[in-house]
């Protein structure tokens, strides 16, 4: 006796939220069954291997039906064919777009493109995580970049229109899309220690003060790109580090004020003009694309790392800053005080989300 | 010209892309009704395409309008080759033709495309302006309403349960006629779907047309069915319950004094309008001039030997000569029609006086071509054979009439199985005609008679039994007789005292048959089928003792031929009814004497019997109240073998043999295990496993001893075909396997649906069918539906103890017992001012001076009174308790928008004819529809589950697009009524063809009326005041 055809369909349609975890997996049916079995359903419902497979299979069923609609998830909403409570709608939505940290930091500043993709096999193997699942989350990120590409207004705005993601999501893939937009590296060992979270935190500053529709609302559109004007304009603040004079004067301003105030004084007296000169040298060379993409290897290497060897604590690192951003209103020779404070409020906030262990 | 169609194309939305190079669609419509068509505008380059279109209108008459589906086909532009369809909508109009229903149809509704499924959706608005006047509107059958559900619509009243009606039209299947060799699949699908909704349309009209005859103004219990012969042709037929309506109107006003149902009709003659020509194609012996009626009341009945010995014998004081007339009226009232049949299943209250048993008739035909689609005379001479037989052996029983009547077909190649079965019962007369005012008299002894185990009571001559059975008094009121067990195809009454809760009983059985041809054939299935019936009844009767249980609800039993078996599936919710005596266990005894081990066995058999039987009455919460002998008086002398059923089978040779279903002449239920099969079916008995903890199931509208529904609801189908490995069948083997099919998918939707535990599963409803050699198709529609078992176990408790002190008082203290119950028992209870209420109401308003004036004493006022009090006070328990589909009727239309906010919105679907936790204040009329899809590309649709999941969300998601655009938010009474799967995997092909029916409605949330709990009392007072008038 084989079961031929097994279906059941509901008028308010049923969503197992483990099973469907398991799907979003991408685990097959056979490994599903066989991990919930190991997590004892049998025992507490008394129910046979059979029957398990049987709804397994089912839900499998139902979820693939759903899955044309969630790549367009206001069509979820207004499609007839699915009975589902608004709620259920969003918990469909919002697990099918999470994704897993381990795989985001793989992708992260990549360029969503079929090359890609070949390497998601790769990506699988290193992160354990099974292709099927890499495959949804990739092209989750690559739907979500195409749709937003091109459009005008904020980005998390659109992002949630569009894919009716929670809030916090849409603000994740947002930084996705702006990292694979300005194809950061992200990838270098010394990157390592980050976590998306850091990099979703820098991004989301960045959208915020360094893209075209940071400075103009009016004009707001392309949260995605960053606003080319100002990357050209940081040019000029290029001369902190080349006039001697000026960084002289900076240093000196810096150090009056934070005299006694911060632990590693010494250090941090011994280090200003390195670390002054990579921050300056940072903003200053972000008109080449390729250091654009370098931005936060730079970031890391040229300031990071310098005041982690030395044992700056945290709150040091933050006197440091706001002193060494403040400082250069003070300094009289130099003219270009509003676009200084666009990019160290930036950067500020950028560097210290960034610097932990 | 009675009326103009109008139509308004307003705009489309996720369509097909059309065209590869733009990945856009150049939409347009076609609107077509009868033979005219109109078109839109094509709209360019858009998959979200905005119409807005003109009125079309169409000026047509109205029997097009019933008949007619509108037809609405959406295209894509082409300019250099042919037009592409994206699919199409019919819609039918019917609702918009009766003024209470639906206004505008006006909503998205999926496009189907029967390759493609749904492609998209378009949003449409529908009105009918009917410019006739009432009378010219009446010609047609225009205004006759018709409902799925088998029992009273909630916001209606009973004037009148005429009685049945039925109808029937042929024609060639489109699909077995030449063109279709040389058609599109996709030409041929539609050809069947659109020649479908035609004959359902003419079909209705048909019907429509017979009731307005019988005077009626309604068709409920409507079941329309139709068998695909194949080769022979295409039937649809149709059967119901003609009534007279009253709508309920406002829930304030109290109704007017003198209600009997006779005032009724004279202040109505809407209700009754003059009689006018008739055009119905063929006539039946049903339209008999109605003026006569009046007057033949109390003339015709002779009545036979069963009846007269009936009254005396056991019926009490006034019983007797009360009886008897009342028999008499009844009879008469019903030996005008050809067939006293109701399709219904429940009742109003008193409606059902006695219940005699089960009777059903089975034929076997060969089917021939149907030359002549206008002379349907061979299959209507084969009904009319088969519900001759009904009614003969209803009378067998003692009875007049039959209450939940169905008929099904079975079709394999040319051999058809016709099946009819209903209920032997007998009626009280009120409803069934013109009351007269002589009559209200009897009515009210009847009143008294009838307690709540009145329909238990035998029907049928003790002296005189149409077959051996074993009777004893009521447990209830120890008067009269009943049966030891009772089978019923009916819901169980509202009234009826049972103890415990019910459960699922199902019989299962497959017998293997030579493969043969015509003759040879019909001949190999009608010898086999007394057998299967013989068996199925065992089984079923095995399986109920198991249960500790003595009666069946809602029995229905499936006979499905196929190539080489024939399948039995009976289903029916057992209870323990607190009237009927407790069932005897179950006594195993082997044939082989002096064999040590096999005697071990034996009692090691008995013995797991015996456990088994003591955990279900634990189970099943069955633990009636001890009764010593003394009180029920000694048991009739008449220890003979019992049985409900009666029923024959005949072939096409009028060879009508009857079946005795009794088992001989055995004291106690003895099972002889004498070979290996009574070992099998021992066995599989025990195997049966109950439901998980936490779930019930059960057949019929609701689950005996469960009362506080809460509010959600699951609807679903689920489907399994099974194959057969060919090798040496056998017939346990099949047993096994198809016992195994049906126990799986239990389990399955147990499991499914173990996160609305505590729920039962309400209305399950399984179909069998045998599409191939070796495939096995069973299909289950049910209703989920959950409920609060803290309550559940206060009420229960209450039950017991109600029938516990009910056995131990005696008539006079009956009356008032249970509002004493009431107020004491529940001190929870929301309405603790009941008693002062009721009484205030019955002595200020609820007993009109007009009736108190009639009351000849004091006396009679006072009993009057406690009468109305206990019933009062019944119905508010039945109220809070939500259970009473019946008792509900007297909320009154309310017209609150429904309550869906959400993008789409929510539209349930239930089996059942009500919503747990809600009102019903609306019915929009009749949803049946016809779907049929096929695919030529099975693998890539997820092969046949993916294929026929995709279809039946499908057809759900098209059921609620039409009830929404309706103005509806639920369908009640839904039923699949067919689901007819084909495949053919070597050539990745598969069709399948699905009709489900329903009732649309409006309904507004229990909690939504904050108004209603204030008025409830109230509104109980009423309702019970209407009933004491009517009593009077």
């Amino acid at each position: 006796m084989t079961s031929e055809l097994d279906i059941f369909v509901g008028n308010t349609t049923l969503i197992d939220e483990d099973v469907y975890r398991l799907w979003l997996d991408g685990y097959s049916v056979t490994d599903a069954v066989a991990l919930r079995v190991r997590s004892g359903i049998l025992e507490q419902t008394g129910a046979t291997a059979a029957v398990l497979q049987s709804d397994t299979m089912d839900h499998y069923r139902t979820f693939h039906m759903l899955e044309r609609l969630l790549h367009a998830p206001p069509k979820l909403l207004h499609q007839l064919i699915f009975q589902i409570p608004p709620s259920r709608q969003a918990l469909l939505i919002e697990r099918y777009y999470a994704f897993d940290e381990a795989f985001v930091w793989e992708v992260l500043g990549k360029k969503l493109s079929k090359g890609t993709k070949k390497d998601l096999d790769d990506i699988s193997t290193k992160t354990g995580i099974t292709l099927k699942s890499c495959r949804r989350q990739f092209d989750n990120f690559k739907r979500v970049f195409k749709v937003v590409e091109e459009m005008r207004g904020s980005l998390v705005d659109n992002i949630q229109q569009h894919f009716l993601l929670s809030d916090r999501l849409a603000r994740d893939y947002a930084a996705i899309v702006f990292f694979a937009n300005n194809r950061f590296e992200t990838g270098k060992k010394k990157l390592q220690y980050l976590s998306f979270g850091d990099f979703a935190f820098c991004a989301e500053l960045m959208i915020q003060n360094g893209t075209l529709g940071a400075v103009d609302s009016q004009m707001d559109d392309m949260d995605m790109d960053l606003d080319k004007e100002f990357l050209q304009d940081m040019k000029e603040l290029k001369v902190l580090a080349a006039d001697k004079d000026l960084l002289d004067l900076h240093k000196s301003l810096v150090c009056t004020a934070l005299l006694g105030k911060l632990g590693v004084f010494s250090e941090m007296e011994a280090n200003f003009k390195n670390l002054s000169r990579g921050l300056v040298n940072v903003a200053a060379k972000l008109t080449h694309n390729k250091d654009v993409r370098d931005l936060f290897v730079d970031l890391v290497e040229k300031f990071v790392e310098p005041c982690r060897s030395d044992h700056w604590p945290l709150s040091d690192v933050r006197f440091f800053l706001n002193q060494y951003s403040a400082s250069v209103h003070s300094l009289d020779g130099f003219r270009h005080q509003a676009l200084w404070d666009r990019y160290m409020g930036t950067l500020r906030g950028c560097l210290l989300r960034l610097y932990h262990d | 010209m009675p009326g103009k169609l109008k139509v308004k194309i307003v705009a489309g939305r996720h369509l097909p892309v059309m065209d590869r190079a733009s990945d856009l669609t150049d939409a347009f419509v076609e609107v077509k009704f009868g033979n005219t068509t109109f078109k839109t505008d094509v709209y360019l380059k858009s998959l979200n395409p905005q119409w807005n279109s003109e009125w079309f209108k169409f000026e047509v008459d109205d029997e097009d309008l019933q008949d007619e589906p509108l037809q609405i086909t959406v295209l894509d532009h082409d300019t250099y080759s042919a037009n592409d369809a994206i699919g199409k909508v019919y819609i039918d109009i019917d609702p918009l033709l009766y003024s209470e229903a639906a206004t505008v149809i006006s909503g998205w509704f999926p496009i189907y495309d029967t390759i493609h499924g749904i492609r998209g959706e378009i949003n449409v608005v529908v009105k009918v302006d009917l410019f006739n006047d009432l009378n010219r509107f009446r010609q047609s059958s225009c205004g006759v309403k018709f409902f799925c559900t088998t029992s009273i619509p909630k916001c209606y009243r009973a004037v009148i349960i005429h009685g049945f009606v039925e109808e029937l039209v042929v024609n060639e299947d489109p699909e077995y006629q030449w063109i279709d060799r040389i058609r599109t699949p996709r030409a041929s699908n539609e050809a069947r779907q659109r020649l479908i909704s035609l004959m359902s349309g003419e079909l209705q009209r048909k019907i429509g047309l017979k009731v307005l005859e019988m005077r009626g103004n309604a068709v409920v219990g409507y079941l329309q069915c139709f068998d695909l012969e194949g080769e022979s042709g295409l039937v649809v037929r149709a059967i119901g319950t003609a009534c007279t309506l009253d709508k309920l109107s406002s829930p304030a006003a109290f109704l007017p004094a003198c209600n009997s149902p006779s005032k009724e009709m004279k202040e109505s003659p809407l209700v009754h309008p003059p009689s006018h020509g008739c055009r119905s194609t063929h006539n039946s012996p049903i339209h008999t001039a109605t003026g006569s009626r009046l007057t033949q009341n109390f003339s015709v009945s002779v009545p036979t030997l069963i009846y007269t010995g009936m009254g005396s014998g056991s019926a009490g004081k006034e019983g007797g000569p009360f009886k008897a007339l009342l028999r008499q009226q009844t009879q008469s009232a019903l030996e005008q029609r050809e067939f006293p049949f109701f399709t219904l299943t429940a009742f109003p209250p008193g409606f059902l006086v006695h219940v005699g048993g089960v009777v059903s008739a089975r034929s076997v035909k060969l089917l021939d071509r149907i030359h002549n689609p206008d002379e349907p005379e061979t299959r209507d001479a084969w009904w009319a054979e088969i519900r001759q037989e009904i009614k003969s052996h209803a009378k067998a029983l003692g009875c007049h009439a039959v209450v939940g009547y169905s008929e099904s077909t079975s079709i394999c190649e040319e051999v058809c199985i016709l099946s009819a079965s209903g209920t032997a019962a007998v009626l009280n007369p009120r409803f069934l005609q013109d009351g007269t005012v002589e009559g209200c008299l009897e009515q009210r002894l009847e009143e008294n008679l009838s307690t709540r185990c009145g329909f238990c009571h035998i029907p049928y001559d003790e002296l005189n039994m149409p077959f051996p059975a074993h009777l004893t008094y009521c447990y209830n009121c120890r008067k009269q007789k009943v049966p030891d067990v009772l089978f019923t195809t009916i819901d169980l009454p509202t009234d009826a005292t049972v103890i415990g809760k019910g459960c699922l009983i199902q019989a299962r059985l497959c017998r293997l048959k030579k493969k043969a041809q015509a003759e040879a054939n019909a001949t190999a299935i009608s010898n086999l089928l007394p057998f299967m019936e013989y068996e199925v009844h065992t089984q079923l009767m095995n399986k109920l003792k198991l249960k500790g249980m003595n009666a069946l609800f809602g029995l229905r039993i499936q006979i499905t031929v196929g190539e080489n078996m024939l399948m039995g599936l009976a289903s029916a919710t057992g209870v323990y009814l607190a009237a009927l005596p407790t069932p005897g266990g179950i006594q195993i005894a082997g044939k082989t004497p002096n064999d040590g081990s096999y005697e071990q066995h034996i009692s090691h058999m008995q013995k797991k019997i015996n456990d088994t039987i003591a955990k279900n009455k634990e189970l099943y919460e069955i633990n009636p109240p001890e009764i010593s002998e003394e009180i029920i008086g000694s048991p009739i002398p008449e220890p003979r073998q019992r049985s409900r059923l009666l029923r024959s089978q005949s072939e096409s040779s009028d060879e009508v043999t009857e079946l005795d279903l009794s088992h001989g002449k055995k004291d106690a239920f003895v099972l002889e295990i004498d070979d290996t099969d009574a070992m099998e079916d021992v066995h599989s008995l025990l195997t049966d496993v109950p439901p998980p903890s936490g779930f019930y199931s059960c057949n019929t509208e609701i689950m005996p001893g469960i009362n506080n529904w809460t509010s959600e609801i699951q609807m679903f189908t689920s489907v399994r075909v099974i194959r057969l490995s060919s090798l040496n069948l056998t017939n346990q083997a099949l047993n096994k396997n198809f016992n195994d099919l049906c126990e799986n998918l239990l389990k399955s939707l147990y499991f499914k649906l173990r996160s609305m535990i505590p729920c039962c599963l309400c209305h399950v409803n399984f179909t069998v069918s045998l599409p191939e050699d070796e495939l096995i198709q069973v299909t289950v529609t049910a209703v989920a539906i959950t409920f609060d078992k803290n309550q559940a176990l206060q009420t229960t408790k209450t039950s017991v103890e109600k029938s516990l002190q009910r056995a131990s008082t005696d008539n006079e203290e009956l009356l008032q017992f249970p509002l004493e119950l009431c107020s004491d028992s529940l001190p929870s209870h929301p309405f603790p001012p009941v008693k002062e209420h009721l009484e205030s109401a019955s002595s200020n308003s609820g007993i009109p001076a007009a009736q108190r004036d009639r009351c000849s004493s004091w006396i009679e006022l006072i009993k009057l009174k406690a009468q109305t009090i206990r019933r009062g006070s019944i119905k508010t328990t039945v109220t809070v308790e939500k259970a009473s589909p019946v008792g509900d009727g007297n909320f009154r239309n309310r017209s609150a928008p429904p309550c869906a906010n959400s993008t789409v919105g929510v539209v349930k679907m239930t089996p059942l004819s009500f919503i747990p936790g809600a009102k019903i204040t609306k019915y929009l009329g009749i949803i049946n529809m016809f779907f049929i899809r096929e695919t030529t590309s099975l693998r890539e649709e997820g092969g046949v589950s993916g294929f026929l999941h995709a279809f039946i969300a499908e057809v759900f998601a098209m059921v609620r697009a039409h009830v929404a655009a309706l103005g509806g938010n639920a369908v009640v009474s839904y039923i699949m009524k067919q689901c007819v799967f084909m495949e053919n995997p070597n050539k990745n092909q598969a069709q399948c063809l699905i009709n489900v029916s329903g009732d649309a409605v409006v309904f507004v949330r229990e909690s939504d009326l904050e108004v209603v709990s204030s008025q409830q009392p109230t509104t109980n007072c009423q309702s019970s005041c209407t009933e004491g008038e009517v009593t009077t």
